[in-house]
């Protein structure tokens, strides 16, 4: 248990938060290595089927990234990823699963010490948290 | 069978890694050597090479070799963030021979080596970001850039002095401009303006023969009391509907005369004079107005609204008055489009602690533009609104607003430094016994020749103090502001005859109202986004929108015009193309698959995606389409894709780590 360190799927988006995760190296600000950065056009995107295959194949945590409410590159996009959080929420509750593995969170292009500090909140709550017993279980 | 010789589609694609040290901002912290072997050992890769600046020009040229000499079909530059050097390698692909959508960045700078101090970790995790990469990489098809034509005329919105520059730039180079402007006459705030800072130019004498230039540009065509209806179409092709208000005066036979403007008995609210003073209902904004011709407001024409009078109608000379004018479309087709839609002085009778519209002689600093202007109400003599005495007192409250996050407004508005200390100068000017004073938070003025102006404020005996008012009220017929001088450290009740807000600039509401019309971006407080703020300033990033004055943000005229010809030249170098590209990278449609069910149609926010009733199956209309990936989310049959980011390609990005 001593050697966890938890695997985090992030789903980036390119208008926002990528290049907030850009300007936070940029900015030389470190955090934990933990998250592997994948680019996606638009948080609106990133499709429940993504983040569930990521926890089965072995994530402990889904990241996901999106524009501020209301400066979306795509004018709506991430009113549609923040609908479909809350109905992908409320399956995952209703299953009896962890909510708290899989998080949105607005990052502009601006706030690159916003996404340092959260993947470094993250990973330290998926570290104290423990691995995930969804890529364990799911095999039947 | 070999590998090399099998058909493309039955093996891995050939795939070659560039691994770039960047000096030593990769290299400082991530083990290239250790990257290197390890890449290597992935399935598919058939060269692995490493280079100190892989966008060097010979850096470049190892992989235009490695191309061609290793028949590479797939290209991984692992290097800095591809937002920077994207294009650069994909065009070295492409010179080489290769598709360049089957070239992508792994980016483990920014996102590698930056932010991760422990060697083995960043080493790590740079070999997990070229995997990832590689994994979607392989299944990159080659995409062809999709081209449109350039329909080369420009519609400029907004005629102040931004449109009006961005309008006759476009025009002088020979292209045709539609500029439209919702009030009856061109030159926005700046025909409200005495003079400018800080030369104390004359606005109207330095801004009319822009007015009459482009008032009579065979180039350009403008529509004056329009505003936008509908914008339909994409970059290079948009189809702009536009609003003609009604004027209820006959454009062609009225001849600017002005005699129907004597004898209107008609009274309304003059926005142009800022309630100092009412207007008739037949109106034109001032005397050197383009197009020089009245429009009736509807609301205050007593014929309009009460059936009788007629008056001007009856002192028409050419018969020019149309009581049953009504509003009229029409279609334009643009190519570009400059939003030059401008400012509005933020409403100050939301502070109420600021007295202003609730407390006699308390104006905003446009009012007080029009006191000094020698076309206001006052035909330039300073005079306060509530008795008409010259004010002998006059007390100038700056950052009404701004930098006031309670009030909503945190930003500076830039500007009111400098006007404030004209305001100042241009009173004691007036009145030679007059004294003014200054509350102020902090004096800003960066630009050419402004702390040399303010310098002049103060030599010229307006008095500065440091401190943020806190109330104004009346007290028999003075204002009085109660203040605070902070350098001295103690309160202070200031007894004016007149007070001056320099009240916060803001977003024009009907700016912000087109901008969430044609779907372009605006910040928190309404302001245009520019596509970059540093590289891309007026840009926006809709593709074919372009921005100027301040719409996009609170600016100088010096500034605005800067901007405007910027803008400009923008769109004279679209225009000097002859096609435009525009991103491969967006939906497709599976006819096989689709039921026509229709989530794509509402899911887009481009209207690139329709739903044809005749075939039931979704078209994609790929000029239109931005490539956000939302409908291919929503499609419930997975009919939808979207090219080189297909579902498959996520699967195996998630499934690589």
């Amino acid at each position: 248990m001593a050697s966890y360190e938890p695997k985090i799927v992030g789903f980036l988006c390119n208008w926002c938060t990528y290049a907030g995760a850009d300007l936070a190296g940029t900015s030389r600000m470190q955090y934990p290595p933990n998250m592997r950065p994948i680019r996606v056009m638009c948080s609106s995107a990133v499709d429940s089927v993504y983040i569930l295959r990521a926890l089965l194949e072995g994530a402990d945590g889904v990241f996901i990234g999106g524009c501020h409410p209301g400066d979306c590159h795509y004018v709506s996009g991430n009113y549609k990823a923040r609908r479909r959080m809350v109905l992908f929420n409320s399956v995952m509750k209703s299953l009896g699963l962890d909510t708290d593995r899989v998080w949105l969170r607005w990052i502009s292009a601006a706030e690159g010490r916003k996404f340092a500090d959260t993947i470094t909140e993250m990973t330290g709550h998926l570290s104290k948290k423990g691995p995930s017993a969804f890529k364990e279980k799911w095999e039947v | 069978m070999d590998e090399a010789v099998r058909p493309a589609e039955n093996r891995r694609p050939r795939v070659g890694v560039f691994v770039c040290h960047c000096g030593i901002n990769i290299s400082g912290t991530v083990k290239i050597p250790e990257v290197l072997e390890r890449v290597g050992k992935m399935p598919g890769v058939a060269v692995v090479k490493d280079y100190k600046y892989c966008c060097s020009d010979p850096g470049q040229q190892m992989v235009r070799d490695s191309v061609k000499a290793d028949r590479l079909e797939r290209v991984i530059v692992a290097c800095c963030s591809p937002t920077l050097h994207e294009t650069t390698f994909r065009t070295a692909c492409a010179e080489a021979g290769l598709n360049s959508y089957q070239c992508e960045i792994a980016n483990i700078r920014e996102q590698c080596s930056w932010v991760t101090e422990d060697k083995d970790e960043a080493t790590a995790k740079a070999t997990e970001i070229i995997r990832t990469t590689m994994a979607k990489t392989v299944l990159d098809q080659p995409l062809e850039p999709i081209t449109v034509s350039i329909n080369k005329r420009a519609l400029v919105v907004g005629a102040g002095i931004a449109g009006i520059q961005a309008a006759l730039d476009i025009a002088n180079a020979g292209y045709e401009v539609v500029l439209v402007e919702k009030e009856p006459s061109i030159g926005g705030h700046m025909a409200q303006l005495s003079e400018t800072f800080p030369t104390l130019d004359c606005s109207q004498c330095i801004l009319t023969p822009r007015t009459v230039e482009t008032g009579r540009h065979p180039k350009i065509k403008l529509m004056t009391y329009s505003e936008i209806d509908s914008v339909a179409g994409y970059v290079g092709n948009f189809k702009v509907r536009i609003k003609n208000k009604a004027r209820y005066v006959d454009f062609k036979a009225c001849t600017g005369c002005g005699a129907c403007l004597e004898k209107c008995p008609g009274r309304t609210e003059s926005w142009f004079e800022r309630g100092l003073t009412k207007g008739k209902a037949i109106y034109r904004l001032l005397p050197q107005a383009v197009p020089n011709k009245p429009v009736i407001d509807a609301k205050a024409c007593i014929y309009l609204t009460k059936g009788k009078c007629g008056v001007c109608a009856k002192v028409c000379p050419t018969g020019a008055i149309r009581y049953d004018d009504t509003d009229r479309f029409v279609e334009e087709e643009v190519g570009a489009i400059v939003l030059a839609t401008g400012y509005e002085l933020f409403d100050a009778a939301r502070l109420g602690s600021y007295g202003l519209g609730r407390v006699p002689d308390v104006i905003d600093g446009l009012a007080f533009e029009r006191l000094l202007s020698a076309s206001g109400p006052t035909s330039g003599e300073v005079k306060r609104p509530s008795d008409g005495r010259v004010p002998k007192k006059v007390v100038f409250v700056q950052c009404a607003g701004s930098r006031d996050s309670t009030a909503g407004m945190p930003y500076c508005s830039k500007i009111c430094c400098m006007y404030t200390a004209k305001q100042a100068i241009l009173y004691k000017h007036r009145v030679h016994d007059g004294e003014a004073t200054i509350c102020y938070i902090d004096v800003r003025t960066p630009g050419k020749g402004f702390e040399e102006f303010y310098k002049r404020a103060t030599d010229d005996g307006v008095t500065y103090i440091r401190g943020k008012p806190s109330k104004i009220f009346r007290r028999g017929d003075k204002t009085v502001v109660w203040a605070a001088d902070t350098l001295a450290g103690r309160k202070v009740e200031l007894e004016a005859d007149l007070v001056v807000l320099a009240t916060a600039v803001v977003a024009n509401p009907d700016g912000v109202a087109l901008a969430r019309k044609l779907k372009t971006q605006i910040d928190a407080h309404g302001f245009m986004t520019e596509a970059h703020p540093k590289l891309r300033p007026v840009e926006t990033l809709t593709a074919g929108y372009f921005l100027a004055g301040c719409g996009q943000g609170p600016k100088d005229i010096p500034e605005t015009v800067a901007q405007a010809s910027a803008a400009a030249a923008k769109v004279l170098a679209m225009f000097g193309n002859t096609r435009l590209t525009h991103s491969p990278t967006t939906a497709q449609v599976d006819e096989e698959i689709c039921v026509g069910c229709g989530y794509c149609e509402r899911t887009c926010a481009y209207e690139a995606v329709k739903v044809d009733p005749g075939k039931k199956k979704a078209v994609v209309n790929a000029a239109l389409c931005e490539g956000c990936g939302a409908c291919a989310v929503a499609c419930p049959s997975g009919a939808m894709t979207h090219k080189n980011a297909t579902k498959k390609a996520i699967f195996e990005m998630a499934d690589s780590f």
